[in-house]
């Protein structure tokens, strides 16, 4: 039979990366669960990651200065096919989630061992494994219904790890019930919103779809899909009035889950915000420009303040690292509300600033918390003193977490600033210096704790293992690093910002006509 | 508003009414259980409106049969309907059904920890728990 096929060609095994980055580590996550074994499943985890940190570290090298890389699955063209796009962007946030993701498994082994019920070990590599790789597909996918898929792999995956901590205090099980709850609203409340834009569009691929939504112009069905998707994607990053499920699902999980979402989940939701508000939006819309200035903009203050104010008054150290993860989401939203390309470079590099400075604070908040239990300010009190590495390490993270010139924290801030400044909104620079103070109370209230207050009534303990302060100092030096070497993470940035920021020349040219 | 435009999207206004009963279950009731019977009204809901989505009047299956020279035959005379919505929705209601049983597998679990699975009687214990170890109560701000 003469039917036509599409010509096929051999990819060489380089064009295969995008894909290997997704199957790998999701084939990984069912051999775990075959071979049922606790140290084979924790090698099989770490070189999945490993293999995945390397090929992201190759895609952003190779995209730092622009490009895009177009994937198709199973040969099949977009925008009939589903697409892996990679572009400046999602090659940072994708180094991010693999590094991440890498750094963490040494430290979980001890952790895991601790923390969770020793039935579940192998089970949680498997769920952690598709956490993974649901994030990693969220990030890369250039298809809106395989977010949607993406999410829930990660989602799900996610709730029964936060469970998992249910072995040391059982409030674990309805954290994560509540954030199943208002995680699914979230998730279905985006697939209502791709619904909507694939009522009007016809396309579900995000290139195709900001075409023909510039095209075509506005209508009532684009704008309610923009409602349904801010809103559900809104949950997931735990944006002020949405941010409810965080602190607790955050608090009772397992450190290195902790660890590990704190740096990731929340970005790689915030990736996809930042799309549908850059790329597949355009911000010159009237409607959306009222809906950042009007809604974003007050609600990311607000984040940045209440957060933070709630954070000083904490007694534990993970609920209070928890609070501070809101408060940083509000300088991401902030970033992106300023709408120039220097407030989304910031937002960007701040995603990543933050996800590493995060991760290295939780870490130390797991190391502390296998030593005494719980990690009440009372139980940690003059830790500093006998566990000086840990402590160091975490003066490191606090320091970037304030913004300390010399660390990574201050490079994000202080285009932060800039940006606001070059909007001319000197009052919006003064509001992010002073919420910067009051990070400084409650980074300074641990600090004191660990090294100035009398010691715990447990006693002093001895410093952990290798296996934990190997991957903290990792992180403590890439948070020093990064602040003195912006080259990678500034100037990938800059390229992302442009290109979220740029449109296909037909899109420009066509007169952004709105419906309102 | 016409009569014929209401009675035309049917579907659409039983997805309404659905998707806000299913919102309203899960906020406004204080059993787990019931908690989950909402979400999955709830994701349902949504299932609906793609499939209407996918319905043209009228329309038929996309199945192109080969004419004699092998090439595909288009007849521009059949209104084809667009079965992408469907596929769509197979995947939804597999990840409704992960959610529903990794909920009611959470359920069961807070049944065996806390005794209940009402939900002000887990806040009480919780905050029992909270009292006894001295640990900060819920910020009533945010």
């Amino acid at each position: 039979m003469a039917i036509e096929h599409a010509n096929h060609v051999a990819l060489s095994l380089q064009e295969q990366l995008p894909i290997w980055l997704i199957v790998i580590p999701f084939i990984t996550a069912p051999l775990i669960l075959l071979l049922g074994n606790k140290q084979l499943a924790w090698l099989l985890s770490f070189v999945a990651t490993g293999i995945s940190l390397f090929i992201s570290i190759l895609l952003s090298l190779h995209l730092k200065s622009g490009g895009v890389i177009s994937y198709h699955i199973g040969g099949w063209a977009p925008p009939i096919g589903i697409e892996y796009r990679i572009d400046a962007t999602n090659a940072l946030i994708l180094l991010l989630i693999s590094s991440i993701g890498t750094v963490v498994l040494p430290y979980a082994y001890k952790s895991v061992n601790s923390e969770i019920n020793p039935k579940h070990h192998t089970l949680f590599y498997a769920c952690y494994m598709l956490c993974f790789t649901g994030l990693m597909g969220i990030v890369i996918t250039g298809d809106a219904f395989n977010i949607f898929v993406f999410l829930e792999i990660s989602s799900l995956a996610t709730y029964v790890l936060v469970a998992m901590g249910a072995y040391k205090d059982k409030r674990a099980l309805t954290a994560a019930y509540d954030y199943l709850i208002l995680g699914t609203i979230g998730a279905t409340f985006f697939v209502i919103g791709i619904g909507f834009l694939y009522m009007a569009t016809g396309t579900l691929n995000l290139v195709d779809l900001a075409e023909r939504i510039s095209s075509q112009g506005l209508n009532r069905t684009i704008r309610a899909g923009f409602g349904f998707i801010v809103i559900g994607l809104g949950l997931k990053i735990a944006i002020m009035p949405l941010h409810l499920w965080l602190p607790k699902a955050y608090t009772f999980a397992p450190s290195a889950v902790t660890v590990f979402l704190s740096a990731t989940a929340t970005k790689a939701s915030m990736y996809v915000l930042l799309k549908f508000l850059f790329s597949i939006y355009h911000p010159s819309f009237a409607f959306e420009e009222n809906t950042i200035l009007i809604i974003f903009m007050p609600l990311a203050i607000a984040t940045m303040f209440l957060a933070s104010i709630v954070a000083i008054f904490q007694t534990n150290l993970k609920r209070m690292l928890a609070y501070s993860s809101i408060g940083q989401i509000g300088y991401l939203l902030l970033g992106a509300s300023l709408m120039n390309s220097m407030g989304l470079t910031a937002t960007l590099v701040h995603m990543f600033n933050h996800g590493i400075t995060k991760a290295l604070l939780f870490m130390g908040a797991g190391i502390l918390a296998l030593k005494v239990g719980k990690v009440s300010y009372e139980n940690i009190a003059g830790l500093g003193r006998s566990m000086p590495l840990t402590a160091a390490a975490m003066v490191v993270g606090g320091l970037s977490l304030i913004g300390v010139p010399g660390t990574a924290g201050f490079i994000s801030k202080w285009l932060l600033i800039q940006a606001a400044f070059a909007n001319g909104w000197w009052q919006i620079s003064l509001l992010i210096v002073v919420s910067s103070l009051l990070s400084v109370v409650y980074v300074w209230r641990f600090i004191e704790i660990l090294y100035i207050a009398p010691n715990n009534k447990m006693g002093t303990k001895t410093e952990a293992s290798a296996s934990m302060l190997i991957p903290m100092w990792i992180l403590a030096f890439a948070c020093l690093f990064f602040g003195f070497f912006t080259d990678l993470t500034l100037g990938t940035a800059q390229t992302a910002a442009e290109n979220l920021l740029s449109l296909p020349n037909s899109v420009l040219q066509t007169t952004l006509g709105d419906g309102s | 508003m016409t009569w014929e435009f209401i009675a035309g999207h049917m579907n659409y206004w039983l997805f309404i009414v659905l998707m806000l009963t299913g919102l309203y279950i899960v906020i406004a009731k204080g059993n787990l259980l019931k908690k989950i019977v909402g979400l999955n009204v709830f994701q349902v809901s949504v299932f609906m409106m793609y499939i209407s989505i996918g319905k043209v009047t009228g329309g038929t299956a996309p199945i192109f049969p080969y004419d004699a020279t092998g090439h595909i035959k288009l007849d521009s005379e059949i209104l084809y309907s667009n079965p992408l919505p469907h596929v769509l929705i197979l995947t939804a209601i597999v990840v409704g059904v992960a959610t529903t049983s990794l909920g009611l597998a959470l359920v069961v679990r807070i049944r065996e920890d806390y005794g209940t699975i009402e939900e002000d009687e887990i806040v009480d214990a919780e905050q029992a728990i909270a009292a006894k170890e001295h640990e900060d109560q819920e910020p009533w701000l945010v």
